[in-house]
């Protein structure tokens, strides 16, 4: 019935490549923050057994460790593991060496990776010395530490205000596109007046429309993300279980998203945009 | 050769609620009140511009009214107070007993759909072929696909444009145009029909085809009202003239002439009379 369809189809481009900018931008906050996330849990106290410590010592410590607060869990590496990793990391450096210089460690995860320097300070009673006479050194690579605290912070900071940024350039962007072809075809909303038809009679249509066009750009913007994953990035991702992959959105739980995302914002868009001519 | 005067309200498109104590137009008896009544009614424009200065007039039943004056003289004026896009700043104005003041915006579009408007510029649907322009029309009141199927072409036919069904109105001549807006401003056969300026974009040969039309359409009983510059056309016609000058109405003739008859000294006085003033007034 209709004949002109072009203002509908830059509609439908506009949700097509925000959607595309959306479904590619979504996983890649994901992973960062999984990534970041992961970094941050892995900030941790070493407490440095003397290499004068007993089993007995090494037990009790282990008890008095785990009765501070905002420990989470305690893991220990005895020397000889130690000495096999470093020495695999560094053969030639190792080979050298005829004794083990390694000392037992507990490795003293927080419950919260903003409050590992709080167990520092606990197990250091404040630089006043270690809890036990057992124990050599505690480490906490301070300077570390801090850093990698406050770069996690900062990206997911960013990445959320990116994400912010681009959501609300999304939805102007769909909305203006529509209201553009809207204001094309003000002309027909006024004969659909002066005939005398309701504004919702006048404004279904457009509403219906914004429904496809968002819909059909969602689909299509998924048809190719689904394509590129597929042809590039699974063979890829076998390649790299070696690298422990972030968790990020399920495909279908991303198709699910970007398909509401189009619909809702066109369909809305249609129908806030119309009350505008409607007032004619 | 009379249409069919089948009223086609029902009560989705009344116009306004009927009162508990009277019934629809249609079924009351003796005293009718006029199709419009014109009290007072002023029109101030918020530019501070003058459309109507205290126009009061009656148009009856089956008239057929033409609104003459030059441009700026307020026939469009009147035009948009009666389909309600403008309000009257003082006075009151009735169309058919109702008081318009008293119709709430949510029902405007009820109240429009009493009324056919046919405009200088056709004002057709422009992605729609010449069938769904004037299906329109009916799709607006509710009207199931049986009854479209049924009357879009019959309507189509009176007005000569059988053969044109299916085409778009970029296909059309201006014309064609115009009788497809007659079309759809008929098809619901509502009691009044304006049309301002309809003859406005056509040569004189068409002009006289929609004015022939909308002739037909007021023997039929609707009443009509046409607001227009085409001098010879109302000269021919002889009906009843209105004319308007700067918003007030100067005129109301019978069967009056575009202006008013005067003879050659008063036609010379005029002519060197200061432009802005017509002498005589």
């Amino acid at each position: 019935m209709r004949r002109s369809a072009a203002p509908s189809f830059a509609a439908l481009a506009t949700v097509l490549v925000t959607m595309l900018v959306l479904g590619v931008f979504i996983p890649i906050v994901q992973a960062t923050n999984g990534a970041a996330s992961t970094v941050r849990h892995r900030v941790m106290v070493d407490v440095y057994m003397k290499s004068t410590a007993t089993s007995a010592d090494e037990a009790r410590v282990e008890r008095e460790i785990k009765r501070l607060a905002h420990v989470r869990s305690v893991q220990f590496e005895s020397k000889a593991t130690a000495y096999a990793q470093a020495a695999k990391a560094d053969p030639a450096a190792y080979a050298l060496l005829s004794t083990n210089p390694l000392p037992d460690t507990f490795h003293v995860v927080p419950d919260n990776p903003g409050n590992v320097l709080v167990v520092n300070s606990e197990l250091t009673r404040s630089g006043s010395g270690p809890i036990d006479p057992a124990i050599g050194k505690v480490s906490n690579k301070k300077s570390d530490t801090k850093k990698i605290l406050e770069v996690t912070n900062l990206v997911t900071i960013t990445a959320a205000v990116l994400t912010v940024l681009l959501t609300l350039a999304s939805v102007l962007l769909i909305a203006n596109t529509i209201r553009l072809s809207l204001y094309a075809r003000r002309r027909e909303v006024e004969v659909m007046k002066l005939v005398g038809a309701t504004d919702w009679f006048i404004r279904w249509p457009f509403v219906i429309e914004g429904i496809v066009v968002g819909a059909a750009g969602a689909v299509l913007a998924i048809v190719v993300l689904g394509v590129t994953k597929i042809a590039l990035l699974d063979p890829l991702a076998n390649h790299w279980t070696l690298i422990a992959a972030p968790r990020t959105i399920a495909f279908p739980a991303l198709v699910a998203v970007l398909l509401a995302a189009g619909v809702v914002v066109s369909a809305l868009g249609s129908g806030l945009s119309l009350r505008r001519f409607l007032r004619v | 050769m009379a249409l069919p005067k089948t009223q086609l309200r029902t009560r989705r498109t009344a116009a306004v609620p009927a009162e508990p104590h009277q019934r629809t137009l249609a079924a009351r008896p003796a005293i009718r009140p006029p199709v419009i009544e014109f009290r007072g009614v002023s029109m101030r424009y918020p530019s501070g511009d003058v459309g109507l200065e205290q126009a009061t007039f009656t148009v009856e039943r089956e008239d057929f009214v033409f609104l003459v004056g030059a441009t700026g003289s307020g026939k469009s004026t009147v035009m948009r107070l009666l389909i309600k896009e403008l309000e009257p700043t003082e006075g009151t104005l009735r169309v058919a007993g109702h008081d318009l003041g008293s119709i709430r915006r949510r029902r405007v579009p009820f109240y429009r759909r009493n009324i056919g408007v046919v405009f200088q510029d056709f004002k057709l649907l422009p992605n729609r072929t010449v069938y769904d322009n004037v299906a329109y029309a009916l799709q607006v009141t509710g009207g199931t696909r049986k009854e479209i199927r049924a009357k879009v072409p019959d309507i189509l036919r009176l007005t000569g444009l059988s053969t044109k069904l299916h085409n778009y109105p970029d296909q059309l001549s201006g014309g064609e145009q115009q009788r497809v807006s007659i079309a759809r401003a008929f098809v619901n056969h509502p009691p009044l029909l304006l049309a301002d300026e309809p003859t406005g974009n056509l040569d004189p040969e068409t002009s006289i085809d929609i004015m022939r039309l909308l002739y037909r359409i007021n023997r039929t009983g609707t009443t009509v009202l046409v607001a227009t510059h085409d001098q010879a056309m109302v000269d021919k016609m002889r009906r009843r003239v209105l004319e308007l000058s700067r918003g007030r109405i100067v005129r109301d003739e019978a069967a009056g002439l575009y202006a008013r008859d005067e003879n050659t000294r008063e036609f010379a006085t005029r002519l060197r009379a200061p432009s802005d003033r017509p002498a005589g007034v």
